[in-house]
Order: structure tokens, then C-alpha cells, then sequence
């Protein structure tokens, strides 16, 4: 395996964790919010680095130098490739802007150390490709959340509960995979609890009621950065897609699509903030698995250009509603409230945040969505017409959130609660992102394809006939052997 | 410079001036520093006239050489195998003067706004919206690629929306903005499934390839069958855009917005970019007499329900809308009957007819009073009806005062039941949640707990 001229990856996972030691020691929180800040911001640089030099030792996939787990295990852990290359600055950025722009409101109810131990274990999890240690990260990530209901004494049940579910389900169905060798075609005993544990960590319905409790009891910063990093969407591409034949991937993208346009319907009705971003937040994580379940070049690249522009798309309009919480309280979404003339810039970013977040052209979900309604016409007509739809509620939805929030009668202040300048340049910068992204879609997408051939690539070895149609016609892509060692 | 080249940069200028115009003023709107308003005025004129000059220039280029299809490409957004997604315009007998007639009434409009609204507030929201605008129309018009039309499509819908409820501290102009976004979401879900289809079916979503060169003599290169499909969803898509029946009802809660943008977005522009679609798809019409005639009855059936209601309406705003639909219906109803020439003509003669009236309303009074100066005598009234005409008429009448009850229809058989079906949902699952959580862990959200608020607000809803 190549290797990259330093240990970027270690490097991005160990100094959160040496942060989060440092940050834990201090009592003020406007310097722990610095402090974090910093760290985070290195750590993104060193994502950054990471990715580039990917593209400069010329390889698809690559492991640090010095790998500290290869001395100590005897394996690499660790390694970056085509598909987590771009995965690892957009996490890392997420945690860095949900951090800069905590407002002043929120910093005592926000563990800034255990948002860094959080980012520690969201980068180590999409570095590992190891099946193991990737299901022990995938259990770690748990806790950050879990704790914090803990500590605020809200309840935590129905999270627990899941999240207990997931972990039992994942271990479970591996033992069963690996106990199966690797070999041969995989029986439901050991697939089934494998994609069980994925449509309950993927809040696929009727496994999703843990986002809308967590969001409602947790605060809106972990909750945002548990969930718009979509690590189960990485669970799914390593653990599940590689092994399971094409008629599971369909049969998980049906219910994902369900999910996708129920959660959207739902979105349409809410009356709180706060649920309204997560029914949003579950139909879009929805689509972006129906896209990973295609199992077809076209459908799968659709699938992770949707990821990456769910994550940017969906913390900026976290951020925004966030940052109108901090001023104005929770938000209720029964009347006009009037915050325009207060929050202008907030409102125009919540308006692009929530249309890019549902693929608007010149935004950077466009050009995704639009491959992957059309890698759905190609498996299965009524797939595309169900995203479709689905996109179409949201973007009602949103539009109706944004009138709901910010016209009618001006909302009377004796304060200033104008946005800051580190929220202006949290959600400016992602906005900016978006419609970058949007512009010049070319290199992100290409980027995207090369990681879905690869992964097509690897499934490709056990499934030789993968990407069959419905009607037994091969889909005219040529798989991941012909184009996995591709050129950058 | 070689002919071409000239060509590829008149096209680049139609296309850049408008996209240059929105990052002119909507950057700096969103970074809080906006441009002033007489700089926006006389960026917002030089945008118009560049583009208003190069669209002319092709359209010369194109008389003086006789050239009938010339495609300028921009460059390719997205390749990868089995995907190409390329920004490409056409300048054909269709697109340009579309083109032309885009810029020409963006123009006229912008030096009527530059009065009209000198120093409102909110001048500069209306400017950015007017800027996506116009790029909109432009993309729309000059597309070659279903994708570019599509682009277009979005920010047209999005920036009448957005104007629609530009006096955002009231509700009613709210409601209809929200109104007209659902409508036309529905419009963009169905031109994005045609997208799809034509991508699906060809392998790519070219325009001049799929639907044929030399617009109005192109052939499809789809079968019959295909052309039906794809059809139904572009007609579906322009029924949407230009309010034809059933989705009629959004066109006189547009008339909330400012002045200018009822004159050039739902007078002129806008309300006919959905015939503009058929047009441009009128080789699938060829190709499938069922479409033509489907085309053709909803096209006669808007035109007659337009016409009815445009005549007992009480603002001139609404009566205008109205009246323009009765056009716009008519221009569809000759694109299925296959007068593609005559649409042409006669969308392009409407849209500058309605425009001067538009514009002119809100001077009506002081205009019937100049004209009966210059008469010196008064106007004769409209005249009475009688009692029993009034009788024999009632039910008609209030079926055209009510708009047809388009509106309360869709809003009974679609709207309620559809969101009545994901409230009930919405209940469920708190109770779902409950039920694990335990009662005694129950904290509600916020909505729960002002009782007063929870009652969900039907009319935000579309």
C-alpha cells in the first residue's frame, strides 16, 4: 500500500484527543471555545493535507508513514482512499464551524472536550476500513451523545435503546459473516442482523424515533454533529454493500425510500423547529442510502455527491436554526414570526442551505441528485419518481420554514440579536461551499465516481453479475476492474 | 475573428450577463454590504443592454447568413462515462427572440423600477430577485440541454416566489408566495422527471438531439410511446408554469407582489415559460396526436375558464391576470393544434401588450380621466344587466367570482387529505415515542408545550 509523505490521519485523530485533555481542564468556557477552535482548525488543515497528499503519491488508497497501529498491531488501521479522501476535511469542518460559532447562549450547556473526543472518533471511524475496529469506532461514537442526555438529565431511552439494538446487531451479524468465511455467498442468518444494525443507526423507518428524542432533549450542536457526518452511510458502504447480493440492496433501498418521502410528508406538517430539521434531516440520509444501495457506478456516485451535500447543506441550516435558537428561543413553527429585519443574513443562508440541501441548480446537490434519480430510472423507474417527490416536499418544506421563521410582523427586540461575525463566517463559508460546489461540480463528481467504481470494485470480486437490472440487462457501465486504478 | 467565434462570444455575453449581474448584487447583499442603489440600477441597465445587445447581434448574424441552428457551448459541468452534463445554449428561430423579447422587457421594467420603488425598502431584495430572474428566463430560453433548462427553470420559479412575497411583513402575500412555490415545485418535480426520462431513453439530455434541429422542423427521435411519456410530464411541467387548469389559481394571488414584477414575471415572462416548453417539445407532439390533443383541450378549456372569470373580477390587477391567461391559453391551444409560428407570434405580441398594461394599472383611474379630457366627454358605462339576466346568470356568476372554485378543490380533494394523512403520522409517532419513553419521562417539544400555537396553521400550508 502506498504511503503518504507524514501521518496526517494520525495526526487529525490524535490531536483532538490531546485537545479534548487540555480543553477538559479549563473553567472558562469563552477560552475553551477558542481553544477549540484552534485545534479543530488544525485538525482540518490536516484533513485537508491528508487528501492532498493522497493525489500526490498517485494512489488510490494509502496509509500514513510511520503507521504507529502497524508497530503496534502488525496491520494498518488507518488509511484514507478514494472514497473517505473528501470525507475527512468535510467532517472535520463541520466540527470546526459547529464549534467557532457556538453563540455565547449555548456555551455551558456544549462540551466543547467532548465534541473534540466526538470529532477524534468521526475521523478514526472513516479512516478505518478494518470490519473490527470500524464497528468498536462505530460503538464509541455512541457515547458522546449518550453522555450528554446523561448529564442534562433528559431522557434517554429510546436512544439507548436503539443505539443497544444497533450495536448488539452489527457484532452479531459479523460474527455470523466471518464465521461464514469470505468466500462464499453470505446466508440471511448473518446478512439480515448486519442490515438490521444499518437501518437502525440509518434511523431508517420504523427505527428513526432516536433522532427526533435526541434532538429534542440533547443540545442542537452534538446533536447536528452526530448526525450530518452520516457515518452510517460509511457503516453501510464497508460493511454491507461489499457482501450482500443485489435483491438485499434493493430491498434496503425500498424501505430508505419510503423513509425518504414519509419523512418529507412529515417534515410538511411540523410545528417545532427542531423536529422539522430532523424529519429533514432523515429523508435526505434516506435518499443518500437509497443511492449507496443502487449498486450501480451512475447511482452510487449520485449517492455520495448527495452525502457530501447533505453534510455541508444540512449543518448550515442546522447552524442557522441554532444560531435563531440562541436568540430567540425554541421555535415554533405556527405562526410568522417575523425575524428578517433582525437576522437578514441568517435568512438568506437558511433559504440556500435548505434548497441546496435539496439538490437546487447551481447549488452542489444538483448535479448528485439529478445522477441519482437517474441511476434509479435505471434499476428501477419508480425509484426516481420517489426521490423525486420526496425532493419536491422538502423543498416545500423548507421554503414553508423560512416564511414560517422570518415574514410577517417584525419581531419586536429591545436588544440587538444580530448574527455575530464567527456565525456570519460559519454559515457564509458553507454557503459559499455550496454554491462553489454548485458552480463547478466537475472535480467533486469525477472525484465521487473513482470511489464508487472502487467500491463497486471490491463487491464486484464477490458479485460478479452486480449492477443487473430488474429485467436481467447488465447496466452498460463498465465495473470497478477496468477503472480502479484510473489516473488523477 | 472568424464567424464563429463571434458567434460563441455574443452567446457567452447572452448567457454570462445576467449570471453576472446576480453575483454583482447578490454577493454583496449576502455579506451584508449591498451595492447602492443607484449603482444597482445602472448595473442592473448594463447587464440588460450587453445581453440585449448580443442577443440582436445573433439574431443579425443569423438573418444575414442564413444560419438557423447555432449552439454555443459553455463547457462541460460533469463527465464521467455514461453521464455528460453540459451547459450548452441553442440560438435558433425559437430561442432568440425569446431572448430578445427577455431582455427587452427586463429593460423596460428595470427603468420603470428604478422610479417605481427609488428608496423602498427592500429595493435591493428586489433587485437580486429580479437578477435571478432574468437569469433564469435566459437559461430557460436559450437551453439546449434539458439540465441548463431546468437551471433555469428553478431560479424563474424561485425568484417569482421570493417576489410574490416581497411585502414579507404581511401574511397574505406569504401565503401566496408559499402557494405558488408548491404549485411550482410540482411544475420542477415533473420537468425533473422528463430530465430523467429523456437522459434514461437517449442517454443524454440534449435538447436539439432528442427533440430535432431547425425547431419548428425537427423530429423527435423518440417513439411514439416514449413521446407520450415524456410529453405528459413536460405538459404537466407547463401546466404548472403557466397556471393552466387546474393550477390556474395561483396566477391572481401572484398580483400580491410589487408592480413591476406582476408586469414582467406573471404578465409577460414568466406565465408563458410553460408555452415556451411546449414549444420547444412540439416535435413530441408530432410524434403523439394524443398529446397534441390533450395539449389542445387544456390549452381551449384554460382559455375559456379565463375568460369567464377575467370578467367579473374587481381589481384591474386580477382582471388582467386573468385576461392573460385567456391568452396563454389560447397560445397552447395553438401549439396542439400545430400553428407553431402563430404561438410564437402571438406570445410574443402578448407579452408586450400585457406588459404596457401592467405597468399602466395602477395609473387607470388618472388614464380614464386624460382620455375623457381629451374627449371632453365622459366615457360611456359598462352596460347593466337586468334583473332577469342577472337571475338567469347567477349560478355562472358566482362560479366565476369564486375563480372556479380551482382553489377550494384542490385544497378538499388533495391538499387536506394529503396533510391530514401525515398529521395523523406525525400523532403516531409521538405516541410511539411516548410509549417507549414511558409517561413519566415525557418532556414534549416545543410546540407541545404552548397549547395555544400547536394548532398547525392550514393556510401556511400549501
Amino acid at each position: 500500500m502506498s504511503e503518504l509523505h507524514f501521518p496526517w490521519l494520525e495526526f487529525s485523530i490524535a490531536l483532538p484527543i490531546l485537545g479534548a485533555l487540555i480543553v477538559s481542564r479549563l473553567n472558562e468556557s469563552f477560552t475553551a471555545r477558542k481553544w477549540t477552535a484552534v485545534i479543530s482548525g488544525i485538525t482540518l488543515i490536516s484533513t485537508i493535507a491528508a487528501w492532498e497528499d493522497l493525489y500526490l503519491v498517485h494512489a488510490t488508497e494509502a496509509a500514513d508513514r510511520w503507521d504507529l497501529s502497524s508497530a503496534l498491531l502488525g496491520r494498518r488501521l488507518l488509511t484514507i482512499d478514494e472514497l473517505s479522501a473528501p470525507l475527512l476535511p468535510m467532517v472535520a469542518l463541520l466540527f470546526f464551524l459547529t464549534c467557532m460559532a457556538t453563540p455565547r447562549t449555548k456555551l455551558r450547556r456544549f462540551s466543547f472536550a467532548w465534541t473534540l473526543v466526538a470529532e477524534a472518533i468521526a475521523l478514526a471511524t472513516l479512516s478505518c476500513r478494518e470490519p473490527w475496529p470500524l464497528i468498536t469506532l462505530l460503538g464509541l461514537g455512541i457515547l458522546p451523545p449518550y453522555r450528554e442526555l446523561r448529564n442534562r438529565g433528559r431522557p434517554s431511552r429510546v436512544y439507548v435503546l436503539h443505539m443497544l439494538l444497533f450495536q448488539s446487531l452489527l457484532i452479531i451479524g459479523w460474527i455470523g459473516v466471518e464465521a461464514e468465511g469470505s468466500e462464499q455467498v453470505h446466508s440471511l442468518i448473518a446478512l439480515v442482523p448486519l442490515l438490521l444494525a444499518i437501518l437502525i443507526r440509518s434511523a431508517v423507518f420504523p427505527f428513526h424515533t432516536w433522532v427526533l428524542e435526541l434532538a429534542e432533549n440533547n443540545s442542537f450542536g452534538t446533536t447536528l454533529l452526530f448526525l450530518t457526518p452520516l457515518t452510517c452511510a460509511y457503516a453501510a458502504v464497508r460493511l454491507v454493500v461489499p457482501i450482500s447480493p443485489d435483491w438485499v440492496l434493493r430491498a434496503m433501498g425500498v424501505m430508505s425510500l419510503f423513509t425518504a418521502v414519509y419523512t418529507a410528508g412529515l417534515a410538511l406538517v411540523q410545528t417545532d423547529a427542531r423536529r422539522l430539521f430532523c424529519y429533514l434531516f432523515l429523508s435526505h440520509s434516506a435518499i443518500v442510502l437509497v443511492g449507496m444501495e443502487m449498486a450501480t457506478p451512475i447511482g452510487l456516485t449520485g449517492g455520495l455527491c448527495v452525502w457530501l451535500s447533505t453534510g455541508l447543506a444540512l449543518t448550515g441550516f442546522g447552524l442557522t436554526l441554532r444560531a435563531l435558537e440562541a436568540r430567540f428561543g425554541r421555535l415554533t413553527l405556527c405562526q410568522h414570526l417575523g425575524y428578517y429585519e433582525h437576522t437578514p443574513t441568517l435568512a438568506m443562508c437558511f433559504l440556500i442551505t435548505g434548497l441546496a440541501s435539496v439538490g437546487f441548480p447551481g447549488t452542489i446537490g444538483f448535479v448528485g441528485t439529478e445522477l441519482l434519480i437517474d441511476g434509479a430510472v435505471g434499476v428501477y423507474p419508480s425509484i426516481g419518481v420517489m426521490v423525486v417527490l420526496a425532493s419536491a416536499l422538502n423543498g416545500i418544506a423548507v421554503v414553508r420554514a423560512y416564511m414560517l421563521l422570518f415574514a410577517g410582523k417584525p419581531h419586536e427586540s429591545t436588544i440587538s440579536v444580530r448574527i455575530s461575525t464567527r456565525e456570519r463566517f460559519a454559515v457564509l463559508l458553507l454557503v459559499f461551499l455550496l454554491l462553489g460546489g454548485g458552480l463547478l461540480p466537475g472535480p467533486g463528481v469525477q472525484s465521487r465516481h473513482h470511489a464508487a467504481v472502487e467500491i463497486l470494485g471490491s463487491r464486484a470480486a464477490l458479485w460478479p453479475n452486480a449492477g443487473q437490472d430488474f429485467d436481467g440487462s447488465v447496466d452498460s457501465e463498465p465495473h470497478a476492474p477496468a477503472e480502479s486504478s484510473h489516473e488523477h | 475573428m472568424t464567424l464563429a467565434a463571434v458567434i460563441t462570444f455574443l452567446g457567452i455575453i447572452v448567457a454570462v450577463s445576467p449570471l453576472s449581474l446576480v453575483v454583482m448584487i447578490g454577493v454583496p447583499a449576502l455579506i451584508r454590504r449591498p451595492v447602492g442603489d443607484d449603482a444597482t440600477v445602472r448595473l442592473v441597465q448594463i447587464a440588460t443592454i450587453l445581453g440585449l445587445v448580443a442577443a440582436l447581434g445573433m439574431l443579425g448574424i443569423m438573418l444575414s447568413t442564413g444560419l438557423r441552428h447555432v449552439p454555443v457551448e459553455i463547457g462541460h459541468w460533469v463527465t464521467i462515462p455514461g453521464y455528460h452534463l453540459n451547459l450548452r445554449f441553442i440560438f435558433d428561430r425559437l430561442s432568440v427572440p425569446l431572448v430578445v423579447l427577455t431582455f427587452l422587457l427586463c429593460g423596460v421594467i428595470s427603468a420603470f423600477v428604478s422610479r417605481y420603488m427609488h428608496r423602498e425598502p427592500g429595493a435591493n431584495r428586489f433587485h437580486v430577485c429580479y437578477a435571478l430572474f432574468l437569469a433564469g428566463m435566459t437559461f430557460a430560453s436559450a437551453a439546449a440541454t434539458i439540465e441548463t433548462l431546468f437551471l433555469g427553470w428553478e431560479l424563474v420559479g424561485l425568484s417569482s416566489a421570493m417576489l410574490v412575497a416581497f411585502y414579507h411583513q404581511r401574511t397574505g402575500p406569504v401565503r401566496n408566495g408559499l402557494r405558488v412555490w408548491t404549485i411550482y415545485r410540482i411544475s420542477d418535480a415533473a420537468l425533473l422527471m422528463a430530465s430523467v426520462a429523456l437522459h434514461h431513453l437517449h442517454g443524454e439530455g440534449d435538447l436539439t438531439i432528442a427533440l430535432g434541429r431547425n425547431w419548428p422542423d425537427g423530429a423527435s427521435v423518440l417513439t411514439s410511446s416514449q413521446s407520450l411519456w415524456v410529453g405528459l410530464l413536460i405538459l404537466l411541467a407547463a401546466m404548472g408554469k403557466s397556471a393552466l387548469i387546474p393550477f390556474s389559481g395561483w396566477l391572481p394571488r401572484a398580483m400580491e407582489g410589487p408592480t413591476p414584477s406582476s408586469a414582467i414575471f406573471y404578465g409577460a415572462l414568466s406565465v408563458h415559460l410553460g408555452a415556451y416548453l411546449l414549444l420547444r417539445a412540439s416535435p413530441l407532439l408530432d410524434q403523439s396526436p394524443l398529446l397534441a390533443a390533450l395539449v389542445t383541450i387544456i390549452g381551449l378549456a384554460t382559455a375559456a375558464y379565463a375568460a369567464l372569470v377575467a370578467r367579473v373580477q374587481t381589481d384591474i390587477k386580477s382582471a388582467l391576470s386573468f385576461a392573460s391567461l385567456t391568452q396563454v391559453g389560447l397560445i397552447v391551444a395553438e401549439i396542439g393544434i400545430g400553428f407553431r409560428y402563430l404561438a410564437l407570434i402571438h406570445l410574443l405580441g402578448h407579452a408586450c401588450l400585457r406588459t404596457l398594461q401592467f405597468l399602466r394599472a395602477p395609473a387607470l383611474l388618472g388614464d380614464r380621466q386624460s382620455l375623457e379630457n381629451a374627449l371632453g366627454r365622459r366615457l360611456a358605462p359598462a352596460a347593466e344587466l337586468s334583473a332577469a339576466q342577472i337571475a338567469r346568470s347567477l349560478a355562472w356568476y358566482r362560479w366565476a367570482f369564486e375563480r372556479g372554485f380551482l382553489d377550494q378543490s384542490l385544497d378538499r380533494f388533495v391538499v387536506e387529505p394529503v396533510l391530514g394523512v401525515f398529521r395523523w403520522c406525525d400523532r403516531q409517532e409521538r405516541r410511539w415515542v411516548k410509549f417507549l419513553e414511558g409517561d413519566g419521562d415525557v418532556v414534549g417539544t416545543a410546540a407541545e408545550r404552548q397549547p395555544v400555537a400547536a394548532t398547525p396553521a392550514l393556510e401556511d400550508l400549501p
